[in-house]
């Protein structure tokens, strides 16, 4: 039971309006656990002074693993003694965010035992997040998510723990497993996500079509966005449909695809798939009567970070197109051959999308070995920096042909 | 001659030692320590070993200030009792 009440008229104002509050949550858990009423009592101090007084801890975590516990401690143990130690444990989600009742409850019954009891399901990283605990009871928690097989997530310079949309499992635009490819590439990497080895920290995000649920584009180190690379497949009768239900085709479907790809005659849809550049936008207009193609699989792309240490970035591509089947050995030989070069050569805090900034393009390709692409480079009809070296000697030697 | 893990792990050690309290050593200048101090008696994969050795004994700790690095267990500045 907790000792003080904590007047709260700051946080109090946060609950009012008709949306969910997180002091509403706190006050509950308060009412059962001392940590989260002295984080009400420290929140409204905050508040009222308009200071954190939080310090943030860089050793605490679980034998053997540098990652998934983010050390944090209040500056004011003695009025706040609840929250002295008030560390984040970060747990790898299930691929998809898909879980039982029972799961749910076993894993709030673990966290009400050994911390606040307060979580963020789920934090931008996609980890279920148990938000304050005390050092010692970081390994009891930690063995007990290992009994019902929950692992702890990725933090600090290591492969964060990875994400996906639930693809297949609810969306019918899924161009690839994406539960699977999380999955299979998350027990795969288990050393690179406990083990810090990174100049940074690195992020997977799969989804599984160009809507992009889980926002890989803008938030994963490597984005990998299924996609088709045949024809969308059409049901001009559907088309019709929608015509005859008032859906003004032309304005709201042709005018608005992006690759100008689109006709329509007032009778018949066409699309110049060679021009499509899978945005996806006809597709969630009309979805009875498009969808992507059969030939199916995912593009990968490279280096979109939040700005940390340097400012935002989104990802550009990396293989216009792979098949992802498992057991993903292209891929995985891809991953290792790019963190080999960038754990080798990337500078203290540097992410891999600014490490190819720096390097170059072009040496990154070539130490990965991969070959350049015109799909590389953005807008590389109109861009007067690209250019191919055998078309550059192929001239050179057409001009010392011409003068001898 | 090729190191064994635990000769590896050894001469990580030191170097943590050596530089505790003065410089933070990632495991990748550990890694980059060793093939240039050994050339072909160590490669990146037994690196790999040494450090994982010297975590899972508890010799060593991750630790992360902005970064992650490998020092000697420690009582840091910022902890509560
Ligand atoms: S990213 Fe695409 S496949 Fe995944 S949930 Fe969203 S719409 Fe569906
Ligand atoms: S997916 Fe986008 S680019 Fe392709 S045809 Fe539809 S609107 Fe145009």
């Amino acid at each position: 039971m907790a000792e003080t009440t904590y007047k709260t008229p700051l946080l109090d104002e946060l609950e009012k309006g008709a949306w969910p509050s997180f002091v509403k949550e706190i006050k509950m858990a308060a009412k059962r656990s001392p940590m989260a009423n002295d984080l009400l009592g420290q929140l409204e101090h905050s508040y009222k002074e308009k200071i954190g007084h939080w310090k943030h801890g860089g050793i605490v975590g679980v034998m053997g693993y540098g990652g998934g516990v983010i050390g944090r401690y209040s500056d004011m143990p003695a009025e706040f003694p609840g929250i002295s130690h008030f560390h984040t444990m970060r747990i790898n989600q299930p691929a998809g965010w898909f879980y039982t009742s029972e799961s749910l409850r076993q894993l709030c019954d673990i966290w009400e035992r050994h911390g606040s009891g307060l979580t963020n399901m789920h934090g931008s990283t996609g980890d279920i997040v148990f938000l304050g605990t005390r050092t010692e009871e970081l390994e009891p928690t930690f063995e007990e998510l290992a009994k019902i097989d929950f692992d702890i997530g990725g933090s600090g310079s290591d492969l964060r723990t990875p994400s996906c949309c639930n693809g297949m499992a609810r969306c019918e635009w899924a161009c690839y497993d994406t539960m699977q490819a999380c999955y299979q590439l998350t027990q795969d990497f288990q050393d690179e996500l406990h083990r810090p080895a990174f100049p940074y920290k690195f992020k997977f995000k799969f989804s599984g079509c160009p809507n992009d649920c889980v926002a890989s584009i803008a938030r994963a180190d490597m984005s990998f966005i299924g996609t088709w690379r045949d024809d969308i497949q059409m049901d001009q009768a559907e088309v019709k449909k929608y015509a005859d239900d008032g859906l003004d085709i032309q304005r709201d479907v042709v005018d608005r695809c992006p690759s100008k790809c689109m006709a329509w005659d007032g009778k018949e849809l066409s699309i110049e798939n060679s021009f499509c550049v899978k945005c996806m936008h006809c597709i969630n207009v009309m979805p009875k009567a498009l969808r992507p193609g059969k030939d199916r699989g995912c593009t990968i792309l490279i280096g979109s970070k939040a700005p940390i240490v340097e400012g935002a970035q989104l990802s550009s591509v990396l293989v216009p197109f792979m098949k992802m089947e498992p057991p993903y050995d292209d891929l995985k030989d891809l991953i290792e051959r790019i963190w080999d070069i960038w754990a080798e050569e990337g500078k203290n805090r540097e992410r891999v999308g600014e490490f190819i900034q720096r390097v170059g393009l072009g040496n990154f390709l070539e130490a990965i070995e991969v070959e350049p692409i015109p799909e590389m480079v953005a807008h590389p009809r109109e861009n007067p920096y690209v250019f191919y070296e055998e078309y550059y000697e192929e001239d050179e030697g057409e001009e010392e042909e011409a003068e001898a | 001659m090729a190191k064994t893990v635990e000769e590896v792990a050894d001469l990580m050690f030191n170097m943590v030692k050596d530089a505790q309290g003065q410089k933070k050593l990632k495991p990748m200048d550990l890694t980059k320590a060793m093939i240039e101090q050994y050339g072909d008696e160590v490669d990146k994969k037994l690196c790999k070993a040494a450090i994982k050795q010297l975590i899972n004994s508890g010799r060593c700790v991750y630790t992360y200030f902005g970064g992650s690095y490998v020092e000697l267990p420690h009582r840091e500045g910022a902890a509560n009792d």
